[in-house]
């Protein structure tokens, strides 16, 4: 079976990382993977990339715009 | 103002530190008028939605616009909420609904539905042999190690750097990336907010991916450079 190369790695991560490749493609990826430092590498900054945007805390709503919603809830909760 | 009790100001801490509880407890809890669940909603979902909003018209104050007014029709509409999708993919899909018209109303048309983005390769090919090296397809240079164990999250002072990142990104992209790996969507929840197909949802979320590691890749070679 055809190797995997670098260039093609690199456009698989994602659904590998998806748990998306068929079992036979999967192998391949991964036995690329254990011979080249390169895409190995390329993998981890990848996770490193998705875990530290799950991190982020972008800012949230103004202090009054969460206060005029609490208090329209109020209002229309209430019978 | 509000004074919320320390048994609420626990519950709600116990939910926005892990995740949130079943849908139907949810719905009950909006329906009896518990504001400490609709405070949890708010403090859980807004920030994505934010985000989400801002990439339909062109000022943070309209992106809060949408956000509140999503929220009003959500008070609005629980009583009728009939379960048909979670009620995150509910909410989302109003915050959408209300961009979209938002949207169009600023005349900021984002081209939502532009052409498909698989054809440029997310990694520039002159990192890779040419055919007429010993290997073609493969590296010519590894990748730069970066300063942080492999795989885990990386230190502060990055984050701006992929908040602006992130805000460079074309809109769909910029969506996906948002509700996939910021607010920790699955990828059927984000197909049916954005109405997209699983292939193109990954497809998105791929080229996104790679151009905000690639961004940090330039932000650790360039802080490399000047040490
Ligand atoms: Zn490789």
């Amino acid at each position: 079976m055809k190797r995997f190369t670098c260039d093609e790695v690199v456009e698989l991560v994602t659904v590998y990382m998806e748990g998306e490749l068929d079992e036979p493609t999967g192998y391949r990826f991964e036995e690329h993977l254990g011979g080249c430092e390169g895409c190995e590498r390329y993998l981890g900054q990848f996770r490193a990339t998705v875990a530290t945007l799950g991190d982020l805390r972008p800012d949230g709503l103004a202090g009054d715009t969460r206060e005029g919603l609490l208090s329209a809830f109020r209002d229309w909760r209430r019978p | 103002m509000s004074q919320m009790s320390y048994q609420e100001e626990t519950i709600v801490e116990s939910f926005t530190g892990g995740r949130l509880p079943p849908d139907d407890v949810v719905v009950a809890a909006l329906r009896a008028g518990d504001e400490a669940m609709f405070a949890t909603l708010l403090d859980t979902w807004s920030r994505g939605m934010l985000w989400l909003a801002r990439t339909h018209v062109s000022t943070n104050d309209s992106a809060e616009e949408i956000v509140q007014d999503t929220w009003l029709a959500v008070v609005r509409g629980i009583g009728g909420f009939e379960g048909r999708s979670s009620v995150k993919t509910w909410v989302y899909r109003i915050l959408v609904n209300t961009a979209k018209k938002r949207g169009m109303r600023e005349n900021r048309t984002v081209p939502w539905s532009s052409v498909f983005e698989q054809e440029r390769p997310t990694v520039d090919r002159s990192r890779f042999q040419g055919v007429d090296d010993p290997l073609p397809g493969h590296w010519k240079e590894l990748p730069a190690a970066w300063p942080t164990p492999e795989g885990e999250v990386l230190a502060a002072e990055v984050r701006g750097r992929i908040a602006a990142a992130l805000a460079e990104l074309p809109p769909r992209q910029r969506a996906v990336i948002t509700l996939r790996d910021v607010e920790g969507c699955t990828s059927e929840e984000v197909c049916e907010i954005l109405e997209i197909s699983a292939a193109n949802q990954r497809v998105l979320l791929h080229r996104a991916r790679a151009s905000v590691r690639g961004q940090l890749e330039d932000y650790f070679e360039t802080a490399r450079r000047s040490a």
